[in-house]
């Protein structure tokens, strides 16, 4: 329950004053508070975890992350699909 | 791609543990605290390529198997009642309380929903405004600011149909209690990799300083995790009790600020009742007073005595260090995944599980 998993800033919006992004988990999308990242922009990759951004990664990074814990089997808990559908970010 | 990369690691992997081997001249106990880790660590059995004079403990650091049988309690009181809605993450359906757990209440007819995300919590709320929605919420460091932020939202949409039932630990208390205690055996810690991204450094440099033990922060990849391990055997043999940060690409020394000062703002730290390790000084967070319309604690009048765990279970000790999963005598018979007795063999993240799932065919052929 210390996951983050990594995904990519698609689109940002201002929700209820919350602001949210639309970030691709494979092939998810899943709406996201960049609200503790205020650093992060369009096109930008973040850490997230329980639904919050909590750091920058870059691309690189982002995309070895997600396949370790794909490969690990630990993506299932963290988002609301079944890990094994999809591809890496 | 990804087969170059398993070869790239496989060969780091190697190498990592040629270094251990070389360098190590006795015997260290290390603990990981985080139950990610501990995941890896069996799913990889890192445990097993190491040299025998390095033993791998598993630490407190799963919030599911730390979070008291009296908050399930009270969550299922409230679950229970005609006009709550009880929300939470999907671990924490199947943890024990003392006579239910969330599932077989709801199995019972409660209203109870999971969750991925405080922010679905806060839709809930908002899309069912004749209902109260209480969010059971637990959690580390990594976890709390989401939990915090949720109550700060609430405050400023005046959504007032929504209410957090905490359970918030925080990990250089344990860390504290852990050492202090007579009977401890770690010899130097790997900090969790996601609380100190939030919280960064300083508290774990502090602890370095204040009891002489060694803590590397690690990520959660067999590298990251070796890589950890090689600096904390390092430091071990050469005598230096420092702390460093083997997870630069998410930690930094100052940690997640925002988070910081979302946490400040809506929590105060207090005392904490663990599962296994009884009550710490200073080791949850409670809502604020500025707050406490949000907090269940406070609105709903609960009164539930605390409990202790099944007495054949022996995740206390489990989770200080002192015993692993395969010392119990319920492992894999009273106690699986499926009916579990102790919250460690719940969450896949707790140690028990983790033996379960990668340990328990080779263990049949050992015995």
């Amino acid at each position: 329950m210390c996951l983050a998993i990594p995904g990519k800033i698609i689109s940002i919006e201002d929700e209820n004053g919350i602001r949210l992004g639309r970030v691709q988990f494979g092939g998810i999308m899943q709406p996201v508070s960049l609200d503790f990242v205020p650093e992060a922009s369009l096109g930008d990759y973040v850490m997230v975890h329980v639904g919050f951004a909590i750091a920058k990664v870059n691309r690189e990074e982002a995309e070895r992350t997600w396949q370790a814990l794909e490969e690990m089997g630990m993506l299932a808990g963290e988002l609301p699909v079944d890990a094994k559908a999809r591809s890496q970010p | 791609m990804k087969y170059l990369d398993e070869y790239r690691d496989a060969r780091i992997v190697k190498g990592l543990l040629e270094t251990i081997r070389r360098k190590v001249t006795r015997h260290w106990v290390l603990m990981e605290i985080c139950g990610g880790q501990t995941h890896t660590i069996m799913r990889y059995g890192l445990d097993e390529l190491l040299p025998p004079q390095i033993e791998l403990v598993h630490g407190p650091g799963c919030p599911v198997c730390v979070t008291p049988a009296s908050i399930l309690d009270r969550a299922i009181d409230l679950a229970q009642r005609e006009d709550i809605t009880l929300v939470t993450y999907g671990d924490m359906l199947r943890v024990p309380g003392s006579r239910l757990d969330l599932f077989s209440a709801k199995a019972r007819g409660a209203d109870v929903r999971m969750v991925y995300s405080p922010l679905d919590a806060l839709r809930i709320a908002r899309l069912n405004p004749q209902r109260k929605v209480v969010f059971l919420a637990v959690g580390f460091e990594t976890t709390a600011p989401a939990n915090a932020m949720a109550v700060w939202q609430a405050s400023r949409e005046r959504l007032d149909n929504f209410y957090l039932l905490a359970s918030h630990v925080l990990v250089p208390p344990a860390i504290r209690a852990l050492v202090s205690s007579p009977e401890n055996r770690v010899q130097g810690f790997i900090a969790p990799g996601h609380v100190c991204t939030v919280v960064g450094c300083k508290d774990y440099e502090d602890l370095v300083q204040d009891y002489n033990v060694p803590i590397v922060v690690g990520g959660f990849e067999p590298v990251d995790l070796l890589q950890a391990i090689s600096v904390l055997v390092t430091l071990l043999e050469q005598g230096h009790p420092e702390f460093a940060n083997e997870y630069p690409r998410s930690v930094s020394y100052r940690g997640n600020v925002e988070a910081q000062r979302i946490l400040e703002e809506v929590f105060e730290v207090a005392d904490q009742s663990w599962r296994g390790l009884g009550e710490i000084p200073l080791s949850g967070f409670r809502l604020r007073e500025k707050f406490a319309a949000y907090d269940a604690d406070k609105v709903f009048a609960l009164n539930i005595q605390e409990s202790d765990a099944p007495e054949v279970c022996i995740s206390a000790e489990i989770l200080r260090g002192l015993k692993k999963p395969t010392d119990c005598s319920a492992f894999g018979v009273a106690c699986t995944p499926e009916s579990p007795l102790g919250a460690p063999m719940v969450s896949s993240e707790g140690a028990c599980s983790a033996y379960y799932q990668y340990r328990r065919h080779s263990l049949v052929t050992i015995q």
